[in-house]
């Protein structure tokens, strides 16, 4: 193979790892805004279907969810298909990891982002609201950046998960980090060399995204009287 | 200025108002008025209501039952699902709340903005007023209350007076057409309680419509026009300052009175 050889196809493996932990985040992000609100401000109803969501989704390991959201996932989806009379569809691999890791994180950043949601004095909900502030414009301009300082280390620690979680999805055969890492070991019985590089890369992966998240909590933090550091 | 002209409209008009929490009466048919200019002060023990009465002008609180009217305007209540009073009219109950400068017990400013982004979030965000427009009224409004080169500053890092003056800036700014004051020095060490009751005799010697919860009986015969005695969720004496004062009636007035000072 000529250069960059297979340590071209490990970084395009990185540059995968990266693209669906930077997906499933935000679509983690996203669910557990919701579903922090749900579980906050919803019906019972609501309620309780969050608290299935949350509880069996961090019960179940992250392996077995992911065979299970991925091949069930997608088989489900083309039955349904089918029974509604059309082609079969074949999910791309990339949607279905950020989907399904997605889904996984959402559930854990509900409970962070409830927590810190609960976390901000509650005189300065009670302040917007005294000031006409609408429902819509008291979320945007006050309880969510309110909330930030007291959900950055709980979110920045699920983003690091959702970095190495995405080596999960090697067991369904996505090109990502560690499944390219194992196809470049098995063809040049370089095993020791390649495995090294691959943790070399998640390393730097997680170092870098420290001096990204130590400056966002920074931001976050600009009103705390106590530095975090 | 002290005493309002007959001919002042209303500002605030409250009709035989009750608010219980469960099974806990706290208000038990409050009613009370001020017209434009006047200065009410409501004393009372603890647990005597006085400050859950403030929240149900705007109804931080929602009352039970009874009638609230602001400039004139009575807010609309509905009973909701599970039978509670709540405002029948969000809209309605938003526009009002955003010309009633309510100033807290523990001061309440956004810890995540500055000073200056505190007076001027509502202007902008509420009422949809000009950016430079805002900042260079809040930036008047913060020299009034001396706090001009606190500006830039996040609330956490100010004491006590001075972010209740910061407060009382970010209220003013929204041109409020009635200001509520709720223990607005209850949480302050002893040292800083003069510097807000300053700036508090000030708005009312300038005749803005006010309604003072409040501990400060000194201050409260000084600047109020009408004083309210709230005993167990009822007006149990009301009156001018120096009758109030002067000349209590009811033995519970006289006891608290004499408690008090």
């Amino acid at each position: 193979m000529s250069p960059p050889g297979w340590g071209g196809n490990l970084l395009r493996g990185l540059f995968n790892s990266v693209l669906i932990a930077a997906g499933a985040y935000s679509i983690g992000i996203m669910v557990g805004i919701a579903g922090a609100f749900g579980k906050l401000y919803g019906g019972p109803v609501l309620r309780d279907l969050l608290e299935l969501y949350t509880t069996i989704v961090r019960a179940v390991p992250e392996l077995v969810l992911i065979l299970l959201l991925y091949f069930a996932g997608t088989d489900l989806i083309n039955r349904l298909l089918e029974a509604f009379g059309y082609q079969r569809i074949d999910i791309n691999g990339l949607v279905a990891g950020i989907c399904v890791l997605g889904i996984v994180q959402g559930a854990y950043s509900t409970e962070v982002i409830r927590g810190a949601i609960l976390a901000i004095p509650q005189g300065q909900i009670e302040a917007a609201r005294a000031y006409g502030m609408s429902p819509g414009l008291l979320l945007r301009r006050i309880t969510l950046p309110a909330m930030l300082p007291f959900a950055i280390p709980g979110l920045a620690n699920l983003w690091l998960i959702a970095t190495k979680d995405t080596a999960l999805l090697a067991i369904v055969g996505f090109n990502e980090l560690t499944q390219e890492t194992r196809t470049a070991a098995s063809t040049t019985k370089a095993y020791f060399t390649f495995f090294l590089v691959a943790g070399a890369l998640y390393l730097l992966l997680t170092l870098f995204s420290n001096v990204i998240i130590a400056r966002v909590e920074k931001w976050a933090r600009r009103g705390m009287h106590v530095e975090s550091h | 200025m002290k005493y309002a002209p007959e001919a002042a409209a209303e500002a605030i008009h409250i009709e035989n108002l009750h608010k219980k929490f469960g099974e806990l009466h706290v208000l038990k048919g409050v009613s009370l008025s001020a017209r434009d200019g006047d200065v009410v002060a409501i004393i009372g023990g603890s647990g005597s209501g006085k400050s859950t009465l403030l929240r149900c002008i705007n109804c931080l609180e929602n009352p039970t039952s009874g009638l609230i009217r602001v400039n004139g305007e009575e807010i609309k209540l509905k009973a909701d699902s599970h039978g509670h009073t709540v405002p029948a009219d969000r809209r309605q109950i938003e526009r009002i709340r955003s010309r009633l400068g309510m100033v807290f017990q523990s001061f309440n400013l956004w810890s995540h903005m500055t000073l200056i982004e505190n007076v001027i979030e509502v202007p902008i965000h509420v009422l949809g007023v000009q950016r430079d427009e805002a900042v260079a009224n809040a930036e008047r409004l913060l020299a009034r209350v001396g706090l001009s080169e606190k500006r830039d500053v996040y609330p956490a890092f100010l004491s006590g007076g001075q972010q209740q003056r910061g407060a009382i800036a970010r209220a003013l700014a929204i041109e409020p057409r009635v200001m509520l004051f709720d223990e607005p020095t209850s949480a302050l060490d002893p040292e800083l309680v003069g510097e807000v009751l300053k700036v508090i005799g000030d708005l009312a010697q300038e005749g803005r419509t006010m309604i003072l919860v409040t501990h400060e009986m000194k201050f409260a015969r000084k600047v109020a026009t009408h004083v309210v005695y709230l005993y167990n969720g009822l007006v149990e004496e009301e009156g001018p300052p120096e009758a109030i004062f002067g000349a209590p009636r009811s033995d519970r007035l006289k006891k608290f009175l004499h408690n008090v000072h």
